[in-house]
């Protein structure tokens, strides 16, 4: 039995329809990310679960019990806000004991838990320091400790390292990863940042206009992207035009693909789509597909070089590969050298239009 | 389509819920109370004969055929143009030396531009009098025409109303994009061009909502024209001969309906173009920086020194006539006419304006803050909280003159439960609350607005209720706010007169009543000595609340300073 359970949930705003017939499970102490562009409806489907914002119809189940009528002061959640929404006039550790207060602990246990958690962020020299005190990564840690403070049994994170710089968000992802690890609570984190998502979450639901457009582990997703929306959502991709001959082959232009063709029928025209990271420049595989042409553009990236190929038949937009910097040194890439494009018959996927 | 599909599901109420509704219940019926019911009795008292029937419009068509009514109407309209046209040219002008050049000295002129706030309008009719009147200093710069008519009654209204256009303005043109004026200059607009084709457009919907709240304001004000009209009548002059001289109920209401109606047009044009004002400013904007101009800024400082001196010279005046002799034989200074006990009034009516500020403030600065946030945060009951809103908008558009006569007649009916409050203090804080309820909830949803709008989601996932919260954080953090309304409610209490002029008995007597009533008796020193004193007040208010900005809130609100201490 999943520890919670989303059932077929809607939301309407006026005749506006934010989610529509949202079905989700989550096991126990898993981290789950809800991923999706701007306005897709990933804070008004976290807002639902927490009962901050009441649903049109469906039902929501936390721990075998029906809640979907529940005011959010019945509901076990600890919520992170995008903003914080740390109390300015209460200190850090007045602040952290808010919701221990009302719930009638001793001062002496208060104590304890407070220090238990600032140890637990990594907080302990800015107990009595007053929020606007505080850089953004600490005000994070102090809202994420405070959300944690009466152990609830389901954290929700509304884009929590959104408004900090790159550099503290990677580390904050590590640290939010580890301690929900170690505390073992299920974890639901809204994000419109891929790379967040893949590298944090157990499981991913993407969402587009309201709906789960796929979910699955960050590599099912990477891998296995079931529509262009989503491969070109994670990560990016190269999409060309793409058509099934008679003989059930698939065709760019006059050059002939060998790759899965799936359920697609002969005469459908498709868009074959591949990762720039899984195209080479040297054959790997007897079977991998090969395509000629020569380089027009190189951009140095630090740990890759992205690279724009002009092809020969097979396209008219120019292809993106990137390459290793490691492995660029080996091949000598200049522009308007000729080369050969290879990608597995694995990597190249087919798409609907 | 199934109309229901976008309905939310009832949700279950938890002690936050139930609480929050429950005050929002005891909104609307003390609105109801207070302001919709007593309106209700004043538009049936109109439609009414002297026996408490019925008789449709008849009132109304008397009304029109009285034509010594209609000319007072006109004088209305005419005082209030006159004078809104003057105010809004002089008030700009200040506002632009403030916000616009380096004009030296801008603290003092502010300052100093905010007396008259301090004083009961007809403080400047009784000094007026002084200046000009029969024995004035200045009798003949009017070149033979009385100080008592229109003139007084826009000289006064200018004085009084100054400040408040001053505030609008200001803040209208601080309002503004200087990235304008840099491609201004950039194309080589010259500096008057760039004032007529970027300043004025800038600050239009500033200058709009000026000129109505100031045209409201003199158009249904009662003191100036009272002491200062002589015979030239006024709709407000009229409502309280009618009612006080000749117990003419009916046609009084009739004429506060002809005061009303100006007033609520003039306010929903208001609240339209201050909706305009927030949106033509992005959160890109640059503020504005003026540069030294010598020419401009010494004309400007003139300019502004002509004012202040007239203000001070007012102000001054009354002082000086509330402790000279007897003015203008015996020129001798004296307290003797801070004793009211020889007019037969004694210092009572101040002790009662004094508890009646108090009252006010205390009791006004829960009741609107408590509103303010129900209004603001509460997160059910949507429809509600909209007409809670509507009604805590509806005083501004309502006359003071016409809620107290509204009050006369809902609550000195002999059928209302409430009769018990009338003629006591009770109706008197009451009536003041309403009458200065909307600027301060405006000030209050200003403060909540700048809150977080997690807070109480953070509060609800802690099991924390609302009001627990409430108390230990929006109060906290809203305090100056909470201050700065307290004291308006304060300071207005002490000066109103509009307001409480149908509403005070023989143990409840205001100050600002009692020195109208002192001028009519002919005691001019005493009334400007009852005027002064509650300019006294107003004035220790005033700093006593600037003392504990500074510092009380520095101690108590340490998270608010600190990070200037730390950095
Ligand atoms: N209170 C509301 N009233 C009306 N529409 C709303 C309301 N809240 C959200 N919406 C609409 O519902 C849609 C989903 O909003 P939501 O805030 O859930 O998006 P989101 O996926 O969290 O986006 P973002 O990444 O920008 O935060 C948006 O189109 C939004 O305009
Ligand atoms: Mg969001």
């Amino acid at each position: 039995m999943a520890y919670l359970e989303v059932k077929d949930l809607s939301k309407f705003f006026g005749t506006f329809q934010a989610i529509k017939d949202i079905e989700i499970e989550i096991n126990e102490g898993e981290f789950v990310c809800f991923l999706g562009p701007s306005g897709c409806g990933k804070t008004t489907l976290l807002r639902c679960i927490a009962g901050l914002e009441t649903q049109s119809s469906g039902s929501i189940i936390q721990k075998e019990k029906d809640i979907s009528i529940e005011p959010p002061s019945n509901r076990d959640f600890g919520i992170v806000f995008q903003s914080y929404a740390l109390f300015p006039n209460l200190s850090v550790f007045s602040n952290i004991s808010y919701g221990l207060i009302n719930n009638k602990w001793k001062k002496e246990d208060i104590n304890k838990r407070v220090n238990e958690l600032l140890e637990l962020v990594n907080l302990q020299e800015h107990t009595s320091k007053y929020p606007s005190q505080l850089s953004g990564g600490e005000q994070q840690r102090v809202a994420l400790a405070r959300a944690l403070a009466t152990s609830p049994g389901l954290l929700l994170l509304d884009e929590p390292l959104s408004a900090l710089d790159a550099k503290v968000r990677v580390f904050l992802r590590k640290q939010i990863r580890d301690l929900q690890r170690k505390l073992g609570v299920t974890t639901i984190m809204v994000t419109h940042d891929q790379e967040e998502a893949q590298t944090m979450a157990d499981r991913i639901f993407v969402m587009k206009d309201g709906e789960i457009i796929q979910s699955g582990t960050p590599k099912e997703i990477y891998n296995k992207a079931n529509s262009p929306f989503i491969a070109s959502f994670i990560g990016s991709m190269n999409f060309i035009p793409a058509s099934i001959d008679a003989s059930k082959k698939v065709k760019c232009n006059d050059v002939e693909i060998n790759c899965d063709i799936g359920s697609f029928s002969e005469n459908d025209n498709v868009q074959l789509a591949i990762r720039p990271e899984e195209i080479q420049f040297q054959q790997e595989n007897q079977d991998d597909n090969v395509v000629s042409g020569v380089i027009k553009e190189i951009e140095f990236l630090g740990s890759f070089q992205r690279v724009y190929f002009k092809t020969k038949n097979f396209s008219d937009e120019l292809i993106i590969v990137d390459v290793p910097s490691s492995n660029a040194k080996k091949i000598k890439m200049d522009i308007d050298n000729e080369m050969s494009l290879y990608f597995s018959k694995e990597d190249a996927r087919i798409y609907s239009i | 389509m199934n109309l229901f599909k976008f309905a939310d599901i009832r949700r279950g109420k938890d002690s936050s819920d139930r609480v929050g509704q429950f005050m929002l219940g005891s909104y609307i019926i003390l609105f109801l109370l207070f302001l919709v019911l007593p309106l209700g009795a004043l538009i049936s008292k109109s439609l009414e004969n002297k026996d408490g029937e019925f008789i449709g419009l008849a009132n109304y068509s008397l009304y029109l055929q009285e034509p010594a009514l209609f000319q007072s109407l006109y004088n209305s309209l005419f005082v209030a143009i006159i004078s809104t046209i003057i105010v809004v040219v002089l008030a700009f002008l200040f506002a632009y030396a403030i916000t616009r050049t380096c004009m030296p000295f801008k603290g003092f002129f502010k300052l100093v531009a905010l007396i008259p706030l301090l004083s009961p309008s007809i403080l400047a009719a009784i000094a007026l009098v002084y200046w000009f009147g029969n024995q004035g200093v200045l009798k003949e710069i009017l070149l033979g025409k009385s100080i008592y008519g229109p003139i007084g009654i826009i000289m006064a209204s200018v004085y009084w109303t100054f400040p408040h256009a001053l505030i609008i303005l200001t803040t209208s043109l601080s309002l503004s994009d200087s990235r304008l004026y840099e491609a201004a200059e950039v194309l080589k607009t010259s500096k008057l061009r760039a004032f007529f084709t970027i300043t004025i457009p800038g600050a239009r919907y500033g200058i709009i909502s000026t000129a109505f709240v100031i045209f409201t304001q003199v158009f249904t004000d009662f003191g100036v024209p009272k002491v200062i009209g002589g015979n030239y009548n006024v709709l407000a002059t009229d409502i309280y001969k009618e009612v006080v001289g000749m117990q003419n109920f009916q046609m009084g209401a009739v004429i506060s309906m002809v005061l009303l109606v100006p007033a609520m047009i003039a306010f929903f044009i208001d609240r339209y173009s201050r909706k305009k004002q927030i949106s033509l400013l992005t959160s890109r904007s640059v503020v504005f920086k003026p540069k030294k101009h010598f020419k401009v800024d010494m004309i400007m400082l003139a300019f502004c020194s002509v004012l202040a001196l007239i203000i001070i010279l007012m102000i001054g005046m009354a002082q000086y006539g509330a402790i000279v002799k007897f003015w203008p034989y015996n020129l001798n200074l004296t307290l003797k006419n801070y004793n009211f006990e020889v007019a037969g009034l004694g210092w009572d009516s101040f002790y009662n304006s004094v508890r009646l500020a108090f009252y006010a403030a205390i009791f006004g600065t829960i009741i609107i803050f408590v509103g303010s946030y129900l209004i603001e945060k509460l997160r059910i009951n949507e429809g509600t909280r909209n007409v809670v809103q509507f009604f805590a908008l509806m005083p501004m558009a309502v006359p003071g003159l016409v809620l107290g006569l509204a009050y006369i007649f809902f609550f000195n009916a002999k059928d209302n439960p409430l009769n018990f409050i009338y003629a006591t203090m009770i109706i008197l804080v009451v009536n003041t609350i309403v009458h200065f309820y909307t600027v301060s909830h405006l000030t209050a949803v200003t403060a909540l607005k700048q809150m977080d709008k997690e807070f109480e989601s953070v509060s609800l996932s802690l099991k924390i209720p609302i009001y627990k919260m409430f108390w230990r954080v929006t109060l906290p953090v809203c305090l100056p706010p909470i201050f700065d309304v307290s004291i308006y409610l304060f300071v207005n209490a002490m000066t109103t007169v509009s307001g409480v002029i149908f509403l005070y008995s023989y143990d409840t007597t205001l100050a600002s009543v009692s020195a109208i009533h002192l001028d009519e008796q002919g005691e001019v020193a005493k009334a400007a000595a009852m005027a002064m004193l509650i300019v006294y007040v107003s004035v220790a208010v005033r700093l006593t609340h600037t003392i504990i900005t500074k510092k009380v809130l520095r101690k108590t609100q340490a998270w608010r300073y600190n990070i200037l201490d730390t950095k």
